[in-house]
């Protein structure tokens, strides 16, 4: 398939969706009744009324989430091209599907060995 | 001008104005916000180079990961954001910088590649990727887990001390939000009498 192929479809598929998004909104604009009043604009049925500002400091711990779906994330990066390839392995391919299985299973499992370090050390726990 | 430039201007076009908002934004989310814009936009380039792989590694590490991480400090370190005067007065340096950046850039990149003919580009695809990663660079492929491995401990050991190790941040650190810390004295002066040091949150241990 030609970089066209792939990727106009994609495009084609991002430009519905958004053309579909605007004449929903535009259809409901202009079919809805406008009374505005301040009692629509209160909290209702959606948890407790909120305070302060909304750009309020985070919790600092959530930091080390951040860290852990940083690492995940490039471990990710690497499945994309086995995931593409481990489909169409056998034995006539340069690399048996056996292989390639047990490669990828080290991967993850080192890493994961670091997750139950994570795990060990209670930085997944919330005190 | 075919097609496929027409997509590469597009997507600069893209890259660069959102770019350019960057650093003009007076709205320090909104900064970042732009940055993911712009990181996603070179992701857009590498596809329209060819280089699929490396689009999506663009998308997945930069996008998804290096922002979040930005954002996140953010939220943590900087809160709470609003608008603010985000203006450094250096203009006309970071001008001067940028240009010239530019300009031996383009003084490099032009003679170097501009006599080459035209070809329709055809980077290595995912599947080529993966075979190889798999046939030929399998080990170090795997030494590349214990790298992430070793960051992701490393990580976790700057991030969290455990009570009695060295450093100042016990397991009082309480930065939480806003007034919590004021309301509650009672918690101040148990953790005093047990960690005098280790007190960092509360305010009165250092």
């Amino acid at each position: 398939m030609s970089f066209y192929q792939q990727y106009g479809i994609v495009a084609i598929v991002a430009v519905f969706g958004a053309l579909l998004y605007a004449v929903i909104m535009l259809v409901n604009r202009i079919m809805r009744p406008t009374i505005p009043s301040p009692l629509k604009l209160s909290v209702y049925e959606c948890g407790v009324e909120s305070e302060g500002v909304g750009w309020s400091q985070m919790n600092i711990r959530y930091y080390v989430f951040a860290f852990l779906f940083v690492i995940f994330d490039v471990e990710a990066v690497f499945i994309f091209p086995w995931a593409v390839i481990v489909g169409d392995l056998d034995a006539t391919t340069r690399i048996s599907p056996v292989f390639a299985l047990v490669a990828m299973f080290l991967f993850i499992g080192t890493l994961l060995e670091g997750l139950a370090y994570a795990w060990k050390k209670g930085v997944l726990t919330w005190e | 001008m075919t097609a496929h430039d027409l997509v590469f201007v597009i997507v600069g076009l893209v890259t660069a104005v959102s770019a350019i908002l960057v650093v003009t934004s007076r709205h320090l989310m909104h900064a970042a916000l732009y940055l993911a814009l712009t990181l996603t936009g070179i992701g857009g380039v590498f596809l329209v180079l060819g280089a699929g792989f490396i689009a999506l590694v663009q998308v997945v590490v930069y996008v998804g990961a290096v922002a979040v991480l930005f954002l996140f400090g953010l939220m943590l370190t900087r809160a709470p954001i609003g608008r603010e005067a985000l203006d450094s007065q250096n203009r006309g340096l970071g001008l001067a910088v940028a240009g010239a950046l530019f300009v031996l850039l383009a003084a490099l990149i032009i003679p170097a590649f501009g006599g080459e003919s035209t070809a329709e580009v055809t980077g290595p695809t995912i599947e080529a990727i993966g075979i190889a990663i798999f046939a030929d660079w399998v080990l170090p492929f795997e030494v590349l887990s214990m790298l992430l491995l070793a960051a992701l401990i490393g990580a976790i050991l700057l991030a969290r001390r455990e009570a009695g190790e060295s450093g100042t941040e016990a397991e009082v650190t309480r930065i939480e939000m806003g007034e919590a810390l004021a309301d509650e004295p009672d918690r101040h002066e148990a953790v005093g009498t047990s960690a005098p040091a280790g007190e960092l949150g509360a305010g009165g241990g250092r």
